[in-house]
């Protein structure tokens, strides 16, 4: 192992104790406007389903980048964590699509 | 991949270090639970597929969002659809919003405690600024960080373990009907992957109290440890979203 490996492996910034307190107070507000939101007349709007999917992408995505840190740490993590995700969500639709879940054009 | 052990810092005498960092500069264990993590979303993605796809085809109730009636087998979106039904023979919709809300706040809140019991570790030998006061202590304090990630965690499964009881009591089984087998199979694993972490915090509170955490190791394995439950929370912001909130 190279000692400029070790160096770069050892600087990894992360976020400070207001951000996370920052994520966490907005993750909070995210999950209270989903709540807020089923128990409104828009539950039955086509746009129930598909805005509930964004803010709960949005809340994901903030966890594993500042949470887990994806957004500091090496590269090689994010491929990792984008492979496996990656098969995850092919997999998921290819299933949902093969047992007539999804279909295209209704 | 070339293996090397880390030297002791200046500062750690009497702890011995040994990270082991592979040939692109990253620590083995780290590169192994990102693997895992990434396996693991395949095993999930799996079974919230199996669920989505078994989504309205259970033949009898309770179902999730829809009122019931046990004998004449008429379902609704609302009560008043059902209302030739006995009372008695009358099934509610099953999810139970406002507990399981509770439950994903103290989750998400949970990971908020983690991350900041592994900056408590990183930072661990920094001299506290001067007047700090208790907020600064409990903030440097990992042993309160782990305790309040796993006491939390302790409360999600306790929220799960009311839930499945009174899902049982309403008469839904994993046996009942499809909604049944693939709801308490996903959530289940989710329980059971939450119960893991909580032990893990467990082992890693009590090697604080035994002998402090300390040092680079030390660093490395509360952060494995809350890559871990990060992800166990991501888990749940899909199930929260696409089992209890989308109908």
């Amino acid at each position: 192992m190279s000692d400029h490996n070790a160096a770069a492996h050892d600087h990894v910034e992360h976020p400070t104790w207001k951000q996370y307190k920052w994520v966490g107070f907005w993750l909070l507000v995210i999950t209270a406007i989903e709540v807020w939101v089923y128990y409104t007349p828009f539950k039955d709007s086509k746009l129930f389903a598909p805005t509930l999917l964004l803010m709960s992408a949005v809340k994901f995505a903030v966890v594993v980048f500042y949470y887990m840190h994806l957004k500091y740490d090496h590269p090689l993590f994010k491929r990792l964590f984008a492979m496996g995700l990656g098969i995850a969500i092919c997999t998921m639709f290819a299933l949902l699509f093969l047992f007539g879940a999804l279909k295209i054009g209704g | 991949m070339t293996v090397a052990t880390a030297d002791t810092p200046a500062g750690h005498e009497g702890h011995h270090e040994h990270v082991h960092y592979t040939s692109t500069g990253l620590e083995n264990r780290k590169i192994a639970i990102w693997a895992l993590i990434g396996s693991e979303c395949m095993l999930f993605a799996s079974l919230i597929s199996t669920y989505l796809i078994y989504k309205g085809r259970s033949k009898v109730g309770p179902f999730p969002h829809e009122w019931s009636c046990k004998t004449s087998n008429v379902v609704g979106k609302t009560a008043e659809l059902v209302a030739g039904c006995a009372p008695a023979d009358v099934l509610k919709p099953i999810l139970d919003i406002p507990v399981t809300s509770q439950s994903t706040f103290v989750l998400l809140m949970s990971s908020l405690a983690m991350v900041l019991a592994l900056a408590a570790v990183e930072n661990k030998g920094h001299p506290l600024p001067t007047g700090a006061g208790w907020w600064d202590r409990c903030l440097a304090s990992s042993k309160f960080w782990l305790m309040a990630t796993a006491v939390m965690g302790v409360a999600f499964i306790g929220y799960q373990s009311y839930e499945f009881t009174s899902f049982v009591h309403e008469g839904l089984t994993i046996k009942t009907n499809l909604f049944g087998s693939s709801f308490f199979t996903l959530t289940g694993f989710h329980g059971a992957h939450v119960s893991v972490g909580v032990l893990w915090l467990l082992t890693l509170f009590a090697i604080d109290v035994k002998r402090g955490l300390k040092g680079k190791n030390d660093v490395l394995l509360v952060d494995i440890c809350a890559l871990y439950w990060h992800f166990v929370d991501v888990v749940w912001i899909a199930i929260f979203t696409l089992i209890y909130l989308i109908q």
